[in-house]
């Protein structure tokens, strides 16, 4: 039996509403179970990434873990493939952009009104480092594949894995490929 | 008259751009700036074609007979993939959170050339909205420089209400008023100017989503499949 293809997925800067248009695809979940195994991603509770054939990145990088984590992508995936808006251009966390980083951070957690007394950036050395801009995987990584969209329907997702499983280079016509 | 279009008879009348004769005979060339209401500008680039082997803007360059242009190889929307991108990245274009989604030539064109991703790094420009005007807004995020708003404004309007400003990668669009602020002119939301951009630059306030996405012009049938 040909082995089955052996996927990765992960949310960096997205919302998860990609890998929700994932499970979208409902009943074909079934059939795709037949054709991949799921290596490290959100749907399971693997915690490191191992050897894979295909890795699907969804969201922007944002922080100096969405860097760590990409770049562990990359090295265990045959095939990077940015899936959505965010992982594809920053989409929305990358609307922070054009405003300075610690003006943010003041006015989210020191300046705004009913903050309680005292409040603060918070500091603990648990938490990722934000960066000053929010990137586009592309700009961190080598990426092989993108599918747009906020998220791509789950029908572009479908047609991208089974175009990809079948060995075909991977086509969305008109109504797959979308940037909203 | 004629001359070959993608290897197609395209009847032209003496006088006619490759655009126009293009269009008359319900052909698709990529374009931005150009729109038959107007005078051509020739600035965008998405238009060019191959004459006879040589680059020419199909807007500008008029039709001679017999003459063989290449329009859709894969050469050409290669390079026009390349002109998409970088317009794309110079701005910032949000297309999930743009009024204009769905209705937009520059998004339409680039799913019409297969654009996957922007490839070239982000500018993420600062580019503050100018929402002055009660029944305009103008969003300067998304403009491509295209001059059509000039033009309308000018020619058809008689107003003159927009130009561009600054030179090479500084080159900006501005309102001709002494605040700069579109409160300031006589635009008005009927005029030509107010429906003429083709990305969502200038946009009428309290539209935004009275059609649905997902039931907009280039939902229904790709660019090329729709008349110019
Ligand atoms: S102007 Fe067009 S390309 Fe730009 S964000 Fe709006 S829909 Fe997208
Ligand atoms: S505002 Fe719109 S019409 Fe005017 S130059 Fe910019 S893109 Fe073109
Ligand atoms: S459409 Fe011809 S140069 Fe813009």
């Amino acid at each position: 039996m040909k082995s089955k293809v052996k996927i990765a997925t992960t949310s960096l800067a997205g919302c998860f509403g990609c890998h929700m248009s994932l499970l979208d695809i409902d009943l074909r979940l079934l059939d795709l179970v037949q054709l991949v195994d799921f290596d490290r991603s959100p749907i399971n509770d693997i915690k490191r990434v191992g050897a894979c054939d295909v890795g699907l990145i969804e969201g922007g990088v944002c922080n100096a873990e969405n860097i760590e984590i990409l770049r562990d992508y990359r090295k265990h995936c045959k095939i990077l493939v940015a899936v959505g808006a965010c992982a594809v251009n920053g989409g929305l966390p990358a609307q922070r952009n054009h405003l300075d980083l610690r003006d943010i951070l003041e006015e989210v957690y020191q300046t705004s009104p009913g903050l309680a007394p005292g409040s603060a950036i918070p500091n603990d050395p648990e938490l990722p480092l934000p960066l000053n801009k929010v990137h586009p995987i592309h700009e961190i990584v080598r990426v092989d594949y993108f599918v747009p969209g906020c998220p791509p329907p789950a029908d572009a997702l479908w047609k991208f894995l089974t175009d990809l499983i079948a060995g075909r280079t991977p086509v969305l016509g008109h109504g797959l490929l979308h940037y909203d | 008259m004629s001359f070959l279009l993608d290897g197609e008879e395209v009847p032209f009348i003496p006088g006619q751009t490759i655009m126009e004769a293009a269009r008359a005979a319900g052909k698709y060339i990529p374009h931005l700036c150009w729109d038959h209401e107007f005078a051509p500008h020739g600035s965008c680039k998405l238009c060019t074609v191959k004459v006879d082997g040589r680059f020419g803007a199909a807007c500008t360059v008029a039709a001679h007979e017999g003459m063989n242009v290449d329009n859709r190889s894969a050469e050409l929307d290669d390079k026009r993939r390349t002109l998409l991108q970088m317009l794309f990245v110079e701005g910032n274009h949000f297309c999930p959170s743009c009024e204009k989604s769905g209705d937009c030539k520059l998004q339409a064109t680039a799913y019409e050339l297969k654009m996957m991703s922007p490839h070239f790094d982000h500018f993420f420009p600062d580019r503050p909205v100018d929402a002055s005007h009660p029944e305009l807004l103008l969003d300067f995020n998304r403009c491509i420089l295209c001059e059509l708003c000039v033009r309308a404004s000018r020619d058809t309007d008689g107003k003159n209400v927009f130009a561009l400003s600054g030179r090479g990668i500084k080159t900006h669009l501005i309102v001709n008023s002494p605040s700069g602020r579109l409160a300031d002119t006589d635009m008005a939301a009927t005029d030509r100017a107010a429906s003429v951009c083709p990305v969502g630059v200038i946009l009428r306030k309290r539209r935004g989503f009275k059609v649905a996405i997902g039931n907009r012009t280039y939902d229904k049938a790709p660019i090329s499949e729709q008349p110019q």
